[in-house]
């Protein structure tokens, strides 16, 4: 394996400018990366290495005429394919979008353009970003490096499995209940879901547009930071932009001091369900914090218990009404109903909706159908809703007391392809740590803290800190890695 | 735990989400769904045990009604957006036909 393809962005970055390596060189090594391992992983959808090595080479050409570039100008950089992109397939895991191609770019897809970042390809998704495994993709699961009889975690799961396993160094993800920080998590690499409406969505497909947040996957806090400063800002084409500066993430990355620091400890997020080595790891992460001088504090959250519950509901009813827009008639698949000569646009609807979305979209559609419907509304979504304020509102006083929050990302390690699949209500019980987060609107960043003794697989802690105050997720993550130096894959384990 | 949704009870949220769900998959769901909604249900009785009536949330920024200035900018082309169509003639979406259903 070339060294190329081992090193982090920011090293990469810094030999790219001081001239010691061309991106064509580096975007080269990533591309040969991906075809000797990507069989094995089915983490990218689609690979554009013509795209890339055109851009790689229009970078080396600007850098060697003398001109300064940005920071990461030159990194490839590996998109999760449920953001748009001009001259590449968007699917979203979907048969509905198959060999869909998208007229315009996203905006954080047209700031990495703009930042000179060589786009290598597509990384694999479960439907719609809908699920926790990536075994919901229509095109195969992406598959965990550390294990390839095991799930990468989801749905950002093509991404992460693409920097664990060095076909990237960096990537881009969505989080609407943990996506970006789970299968961070289940990969041993860093994860951010920045604060919502931190990064522009314009040009991301919507799964639930209150809680869908795009955020940076890497294998270094450092790079996380790097890449969010690239994606994130003011953006006039998302109503729901924040207008404001962006916090100083890189420097904060950088500084990594947790002295002083008030880290509180969520007492909900532990105990029964909560795997034996995975709670090992973490106890030992919070002894290194507080031996570098942070201040540990117990702290009850006691609504987040309730989140799974509210986010069952909130996400579907959100689900069923943006994914009415995929009706057959602009865009996607067209699909006759058999046995009608003459159908009905709402017959052809019908009958492509049920051929091009998958049972996992199906169900959520339904569920959210139900929760929406006529004399269900005030007990379901009503009911949900003021749950989610009282979530809002423990992190309020939590944020009282403690600067950052710290907890396990996931209850477990990741576990077999098939394990859960035929229990959908399992598979959501993972996402216990993730989700308070996405319904209060607040950051989170997950960091790898070692391996279970249990399992031999990747274990992860997460920050959370208050909205708009990322940069404190990456002070506190910078410290953390520093202290619990990240697990480091060999080779794939086939 | 609650009964299982009958398949006519499937069949009428499918077809108010416009998916022709096959047999089978409405009787799936119809087995699935209320293991899910009772998990759900939670919500409700946490809401009764709050101590003050407490407001819903619908997002978590609080903005509203974000306007951009009516200016003139570019847009799509008309082939660019015809371009991912299942079908178009003459520079517009072709459809199957929407009037006279249920004819």
């Amino acid at each position: 394996m070339s060294d190329l393809t081992r090193i982090n962005a920011s090293d990469l970055a810094a030999q790219l400018a001081d001239g010691s390596v061309t991106s064509v060189e580096a975007t080269q090594a990533q591309l040969d990366r991906i075809a000797a391992v990507d069989g094995d992983l089915n983490a990218f959808l689609h690979v554009d290495a013509a795209g890339a090595l055109k851009t790689a080479a229009d970078v080396d050409a600007r850098r060697a005429a003398g001109e300064t570039l940005p920071t990461l100008a030159g990194v490839p950089i590996a998109v999760k394919d449920l953001i748009n992109t001009t001259g590449q397939p968007t699917t979203a895991g979907s048969k509905i979008l198959e060999g869909w191609v998208p007229p315009y770019d996203a905006t954080v897809v047209a700031r990495l353009r703009a930042a000179g970042l060589p786009i290598l390809g597509k990384t694999n998704l479960d439907e719609f970003a809908m699920g926790s495994s990536n075994e919901h993709s229509a095109y195969g699961p992406a598959r965990n490096p550390w294990d390839t009889g095991r799930i990468p975690g989801g749905s950002s799961g093509g991404s992460a499995a693409a920097v664990a396993s060095f076909e990237a160094s960096l990537a881009l993800g969505t989080d609407t209940g943990g996506s970006i920080r789970q299968p961070g998590a289940m990969t041993g690499i860093v994860g951010v879901k920045p604060t919502y409406g931190g990064v522009s969505r314009y040009g991301v497909i919507a799964m639930a547009s209150s809680l869908d947040q795009v955020g940076p996957m890497a294998r270094s806090v450092l790079d996380a930071a790097l890449l969010h400063e690239v994606i994130a800002g003011h953006d006039p084409r998302d109503s729901t932009s924040i207008d404001a500066p962006v916090p100083s993430v890189v420097e904060a990355a950088r500084r990594g001091d947790v002295a002083g620091l008030r880290i509180g400890i969520v007492r909900e997020f532990g105990g029964e369900g909560f795997q034996p080595g995975v709670q090992r790891r973490f106890d030992e992460a919070v002894a290194k914090l507080a031996g570098a001088g942070a201040e540990i504090v117990d702290v009850s959250c006691p609504s987040f218990e309730h989140g799974i519950a509210a986010y069952y509901l909130v996400m579907p009813s959100e689900v069923s009404s943006n994914l009415a827009r995929f009706d057959a008639m602009r865009y996607g698949l067209r699909v006759s109903p058999d046995g009608n000569p003459s159908p009905s646009a709402e017959q052809v609807m019908a009958a492509t909706r049920d051929a091009g979305f998958g049972d996992e979209v199906k169900r959520r559609i339904i569920l959210g159908t139900y929760a929406l419907s006529s004399g269900y509304y005030d007990a379901y979504y009503g009911s949900a809703q003021k749950v989610r304020t009282l979530i809002a509102q423990d992190f309020s006083a939590a944020f009282g007391q403690v600067d950052v929050l710290f907890s396990p990302t996931a209850p477990t390690t990741a576990w077999r392809l098939g394990e859960k699949s035929d229990d959908p209500l399992a598979m959501y019980l993972e996402d216990v740590c993730t989700i308070p987060a996405n319904l209060a609107g607040v950051p989170g960043i997950s960091v790898p803290i070692g391996l279970a003794d249990d399992s031999g697989l990747p274990v992860g802690g997460q920050f959370l800190a208050p909205a708009q105050a990322d940069d404190r997720l990456y002070n506190a993550g910078a410290a953390l890695e520093r202290l619990v130096p990240a697990p480091v894959l060999e080779e794939v384990v086939r | 735990m609650s009964s299982p949704l009958s398949r006519e009870d499937v069949a009428h949220l499918a077809s108010l989400a416009r998916i022709s769900l096959s047999d089978a998959e409405l009787d799936r769901l119809g087995a699935e769904l209320p293991a899910i909604l009772d998990h759900v249900a939670a919500v409700q009785g946490v809401v009764e045990s709050a101590s003050a009536d407490v407001a819903p949330m619908s997002h978590p920024v609080p903005i509203t009604n974000v306007f951009r200035a009516d200016e003139p900018s570019p847009g799509l082309s008309r082939d660019e957006a015809l371009a991912g169509a299942p079908a178009s003639e003459e520079d517009r979406f072709l459809v199957p036909k929407i009037l006279g259903e249920e004819a």
